[in-house]
């Protein structure tokens, strides 16, 4: 054979090593810090497109679309609160922090949640006038940094909302850098300008879900036993975090999977701390089963919800609601490529921006640029949350319909299958054609 | 004055009847007997009254304060004061651990011992301790001022910004970013002035007290790569 005709081995990039990897390495040696971005994990992980529902056939009757009733609404903080919320959809708004976001897209959240019937939440930084005077039905945080923290706000809730963790960084805190911190941002902090603000990991008085009993005990003294008190953990070891919750007094447990956004962290921390939700819807429903609580402490999850179908499965696995956070920014007009030339001109593009700390969001919803933020009109803003709110829930009736179910919440894991024996073992549900459940059934 | 009594009446019942004060209340002047160590007792007050509390609160006694003036005639337990806005709150015994953690305003005077993370995360309250204070104190401290008399332990004001504090006896170690600071003309005059407010000016001078606050040295993360992060 001459030299020639040998045919060539073609340049094979590694698996392992792949593009994202190696530039990560460079990076990381040019400059000696780590990444820091806002969003949520960006691979792929076991989620809810893995399951499908099991449409009605000669088995189980349907019901008529667009004419027989499918209920859709949720009362939160039955338990103990004297005026528990009743929403009518049960899609919620997550907390999202005035500081990560500018003053216009709190207003827009509270806006197109009041239009759509549900609950808007406040952040890390305290409430601003803007989201409590938009907002029909606001959960106010109670966060380890305590930032804006007052008695007053905290009276002008509707709910309260104890943060031990989000999905994106379950044990850790947050972080705003200095480029975000506005004299507004600065001051309803207590805190010099430009510095780089970090929130505590842990709450300053209590540890332990024996004195989280305590301080929910507090918190109710001081509301006079009016407000619903949630609980929000990040998904690590949801079993015995919901048992706790609830043994600590909570009413409603807030559980954020590996997929839900921050508005910035270590992209390492992101990716590789948590678990997805999908794997932690059923093991907190076990718990409150188990306590006899599950509709009596309700379960609200989040991270990574896009669509009717994903808030359809979230509740036929047991949840009585779900809440969005990045879907609301996006729906805002985060991301949205008629800013592709600005994004371009960062170095990215339009679903890819994630650099959220850093304030420049041509969008203007993660920023506090007066600039940027002016961009974002709060009530056409809100607008578009609402519609997509309403979307969400008319897909998730059409899925309850086909399915025979006359409200939301009669849905369940019966009616679901799962595509991959990672997604049948997590959701516990059989893979679809066979009755195979993978995996044990307890925790 | 208004005497209730937490052997006959529940805690439930008393923070109520204190929250439905108007602010011009007549009601100025209440007593507590048999607090016997209840938890948030007299929490989230918001009317100018005075409390006496006769004997030992449990955790978040006075939490949330607003201007109330409340005694503690005994022990408080964990996250006495917490979150104050306003008020005073004076504890007559000691404090156990997170006392006057993330409070805003007002005074909090402790004539015994606080435990460890005495002023936490505190925003602008003013602490008089006047025996010593535990480890982890004025952790990641915003803003306000702690006095301590007696002694300070290990990692005082770890991640500390721009609160000030002034100890009287020994520190057993500071925390990171936290430094030794000069006693200027004008943090004397705030001292003498917090020392006064907490009875205490007779018995002790501003010249036996030493000053420390942030070095603010971790303000800005690497800094030089900021753009990066
Ligand atoms: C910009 C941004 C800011 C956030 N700020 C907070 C916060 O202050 N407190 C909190 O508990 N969670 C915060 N989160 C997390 C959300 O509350 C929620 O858990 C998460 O966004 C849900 O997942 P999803 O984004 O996939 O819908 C934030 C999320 C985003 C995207």
């Amino acid at each position: 054979m001459d030299a020639e005709n040998i045919p060539q081995t073609l340049p094979r990039m590694s698996a392992t090593f792949d593009p994202h990897s190696l530039a990560e390495i460079r990076r990381a040696a040019a400059t000696g810090i780590y990444d820091i971005r806002g969003g949520g994990t960006k691979r792929k992980l076991p989620h809810f497109d893995d399951l499908l529902f099991l449409g009605a056939s000669v088995s189980r009757y349907p019901l008529e679309g667009y004419r027989e009733k499918c209920a859709t609404d949720v009362w939160l903080g039955t338990r103990f609160a004297k005026k528990p919320i009743h929403l009518k959809i049960p899609v919620t708004i997550a907390g999202m922090s005035f500081g990560a976001l500018s003053g216009q897209a709190k207003e827009a959240l509270g806006r197109g949640a009041t239009i759509a019937g549900t609950s808007t939440t406040t952040g890390d930084g305290g409430m601003t006038p803007e989201e409590r005077g938009q907002s029909e039905t606001l959960v106010y945080q109670y966060l380890p940094s305590r930032y804006g923290m007052n008695p007053d706000d905290l009276r002008k809730a509707d709910a309260i909302e104890v943060v031990v963790g989000q999905g994106a960084k379950p044990g850790g805190g947050g972080m705003l850098l200095g480029q975000k911190i506005s004299d507004r941002v600065a001051a309803m902090r207590n805190l010099p300008m430009g510095i780089d603000q970090r929130s505590a990991c842990r709450h300053p008085d209590w540890t332990g879900p024996d004195d989280l009993e305590i301080k929910i005990e507090e918190l109710r003294e001081i509301t006079d036993w009016e407000k619903p008190i949630y609980v929000k953990v990040g998904a690590t070891r949801p079993y015995y975090d919901v048992a706790l919750a609830v043994k600590s007094g909570a009413d409603v447990v807030v559980l954020d999977g590996m997929q839900g956004g921050t508005a910035a962290t270590q992209d390492v921390f992101i990716e590789h701390v948590g678990i997805p939700i999908l794997a932690a819807i059923r093991p907190a429903v076990q718990a409150l089963q188990d306590l006899g609580m599950h509709r009596k402490v309700q379960l609200i999850v989040s991270g990574g919800i896009r669509n009717g179908a994903d808030v359809a499965k979230a509740l036929a696995l047991g949840a009585d609601a779900v809440a969005i956070g990045t879907a609301a920014l996006v729906a805002l007009g985060d991301n949205d490529p008629v800013h592709e030339a600005e994004y371009q001109a960062m170095g990215t593009t339009a679903g890819a921006y994630d650099d959220w700390h850093e304030g420049r969001d041509p969008a203007g919803i993660t920023t506090q640029d007066p600039a940027l933020a002016s961009r974002l009109d709060p009530v056409v803003a809100g607008r578009r949350l609402a519609n997509y709110l309403s979307v969400l829930t008319l897909e998730a009736q059409t899925i309850a319909r086909a399915c025979g179910k006359s409200h939301l919440h009669n849905l369940e894991p019966e009616d679901l299958v799962a595509l991959s024996i990672e997604a049948a073992a997590m959701a516990r549900v059989p893979l679809a054609g066979t009755d195979w459940i993978p995996g044990g059934q307890g925790l | 004055m208004h005497v209730v009594d937490l052997a006959t009446t529940t805690r439930r019942e008393l923070n109520q009847q204190l929250h439905a004060l108007a602010a011009d209340t007549n009601d100025t002047h209440w007593r507590i007997d048999n607090p016997e160590g209840q938890h948030a007792l007299v929490a989230g007050l918001d009317a100018p009254v005075t409390v006496e509390i006769m004997g030992h609160a449990g955790y978040y006694c006075a939490g949330m304060n607003k201007l109330a003036t409340v005694i503690i005639g005994g022990n408080a337990g964990v996250g006495v004061a917490e979150n104050m806005m306003s008020g005073t709150v004076h504890v007559k015994g000691d404090a156990s651990q997170s006392a006057g953690a993330t409070a805003h305003g007002g005074l909090l005077i402790i004539d015994g011992d606080a435990s460890a993370r005495c002023g936490i995360s505190m925003k602008g309250v003013d602490i008089v301790v006047k025996g010593s204070i535990g480890p982890m104190s004025a952790f990641m401290a915003q803003s306000g001022t702690i006095v301590v008399l007696g002694d300070a332990g290990e990692a005082l004001g770890d991640s500390i910004y721009e609160a000030r504090l002034f100890v009287r006896g020994e520190v057993k170690s500071l925390g990171s970013d936290c430094i030794e600071k000069e006693m200027r003309p004008e943090h004397k005059q705030g001292l003498r002035k917090l020392l006064q407010d907490a009875g205490v000016s007779e018995e002790v001078s501003v010249d036996e007290f030493r000053r420390y606050g942030s070095a603010r040295q971790l303000y800005n993360f690497h800094v030089d790569n900021a753009a990066a992060y």
